[in-house]
């Protein structure tokens, strides 16, 4: 390994093409931590985005008006406005309301932290696209199949679980795909509230070592092999959910 | 009051039923004893298909009365699922849980809904599935199966719920005429032993061996009924032999 640091260490001193996060321990950590970062926001979203769009779903299609208004509203609200906006929105104009703890050096710090926001503001926009996914997918679901299980005594929510969302699910994965995957991408944004993510140290190491260009190289690739892995792995998934002789 | 097998098992008074402002059925009352096979026909748009709907609650209806041992559906405090375990129904498009198996899709019901015991489920399916002579298509999803092999699982996932009485709306229209017979066969097996069946269907010569009462509808009422031996050979009401010169 060490000889392979070495050689990036060579090749900057030899043609001036500088990568110090492969030879430097310091930027490297920063690149690994960033890159984490980036992956463990990613996760968090990707799965309260999909739970929001589960449980919007549901509510969109219940009996009482005002449920359905609040979902509505709530969609109108994310997909209508930029989520940069959202994301200020939650930190400055939310996160600031909110009290204050005593940190562990005796000051005060928000409740919730950068990481925790952009988490929240992202997940709800990326949820906002998936209740109308999740609904799209449901609206697929033919009636008269919804009504044998009615005739055989499920409940509604069982024939939800059990009925519905299964058979929604397989139809929304193209669409759900695209949303995950722009979702991975926006994760990107949490660089304007510091969020210590893969932008946010790559612009670190190239402020420190005046590398912008190899910096925005390795971004792109980087960027574009994290995304390429999500790909690969929900069109597996769609496989490996497909029925026999259905759809 | 308390139903007693004496009693008629299904019991409809003065049924009236719109969409809007179409009546579908305009007063519609009928019996059916426990072990009868009734069949209904008409004409398309008599309001057959609603008749049975409105028997298990999948149409409300806006006026009249249908008891089903007893139990009112047309009470807005029905419970539901107290009626459709007394009542199967099977549907035109057969209905499949796609994304299931033949033998998922007849033990869904009876672990979800009745609670029961998965491997007692199963076996009771596997025997179910054997009985519709479907062995060995357990593991098939709807989707590989023939449209009369459907229609067989979706026979045997009604009778998982061990139903009183089950409804068949149509279930022979969307079959090819050579899978038709398989059906029709597998509906004859249980009529014979005992289960009380309710049958719309455009198969008069089913009709005439297996119902022991047949139900003419035109236009939302009960225009004449009577056993198959006189209904076909004796039809009284002109629009009765109108449709029967037609189809017969």
């Amino acid at each position: 390994m060490d000889l392979i640091f070495d050689w990036f260490r060579v090749l900057y001193q030899e043609t001036g093409i500088n990568l110090p996060f492969l030879y430097d321990e310091y930027d490297r950590n920063r690149m690994v931590d960033g890159f984490l970062t980036t992956i463990r926001l990613s996760l968090v979203c990707l799965f309260f985005s999909v739970i929001i769009g589960v449980i919007g779903a549901w509510l969109q299609g219940s009996g009482f008006k005002w449920t359905r208004r609040i979902v509505n509203g709530y969609i109108q609200l994310f997909r209508n406005t930029p989520p940069l906006v959202q994301l200020y929105f939650f930190y400055f104009a939310i996160g600031t309301l909110l009290p204050r703890v005593e940190n562990d050096w005796g000051g005060q710090s928000p409740i919730l932290g950068s990481f925790a926001w952009a988490a929240i503001s992202l997940s709800f926009f990326a949820g906002a696209f998936n209740v109308e996914i999740f609904r799209s997918g449901i609206e697929a679901v033919p009636r008269s199949t919804v009504e044998a299980a009615e005739a055989l005594g499920f409940s509604k929510l069982q024939i939800y679980r059990d009925i519905t969302l299964p058979l929604a699910f397989r139809v929304v994965l193209p669409a759900l795909n695209n949303n995950l995957v722009n979702l991975v991408k926006t994760t990107t944004l949490a660089y304007a509230i510091a969020v210590p993510e893969m932008l946010y140290e790559a612009n670190q190491i190239w402020s420190d070592n005046v590398n912008v260009t190899e910096m925005m190289i390795f971004l792109l690739l980087a960027y574009f092999v994290l995304v390429g892995v999500l790909v690969g792995a929900m069109n597996r998934w769609e496989r490996a959910m497909k029925i026999p002789g259905y759809g | 009051m308390s139903w007693t097998p004496a009693d008629p098992m299904v019991s409809l008074k003065d049924v009236h039923k719109s969409f809007g402002d179409l009546k579908v059925l305009n007063g519609v009352s009928l019996d059916v004893m426990k072990g009868d096979v009734i069949c209904i026909i008409g004409p398309s748009g008599s309001g057959k298909s609603t008749l049975i709907r409105c028997v298990n609650a999948l149409n409300d209806i806006q006026q009249g009365s249908i008891l089903v041992e007893g139990l009112e559906v047309n009470d807005p405090k029905l419970d539901k699922l107290e009626l459709r375990k007394k009542v199967g129904m099977v549907f035109q498009q057969y209905n499949l849980f796609p994304h299931k198996t033949a033998l998922q899709n007849v033990m869904m019901a009876p672990v979800r809904v009745l609670k029961q015991d998965k491997a007692k489920a199963e076996a009771t399916a596997r025997a179910l599935i054997k009985k519709v002579r479907l062995e060995g298509k357990e593991d098939a999803f709807p989707g590989e199966l023939s449209g009369g092999q459907q229609q067989r699982v979706a026979i045997a996932r009604s009778l998982a719920m061990q139903p009183d009485v089950i409804l068949f709306d149509e279930v022979t229209a969307a079959l090819d005429p050579e899978t038709v017979g398989e059906v029709l066969q597998t509906i004859k097996e249980l009529a014979e032993e005992g289960m009380t069946c309710i049958l719309v269907t455009h198969e008069m010569a089913f009709a005439r061996e297996v119902a022991d009462h047949i139900y003419f509808t035109d236009r939302g009422v009960i225009v004449e009924h009577g056993p198959p031996a006189t209904f076909f050979t004796n039809a009284q009401d002109p629009r009765t032999k109108e449709f029967l010169s037609q189809i017969l």
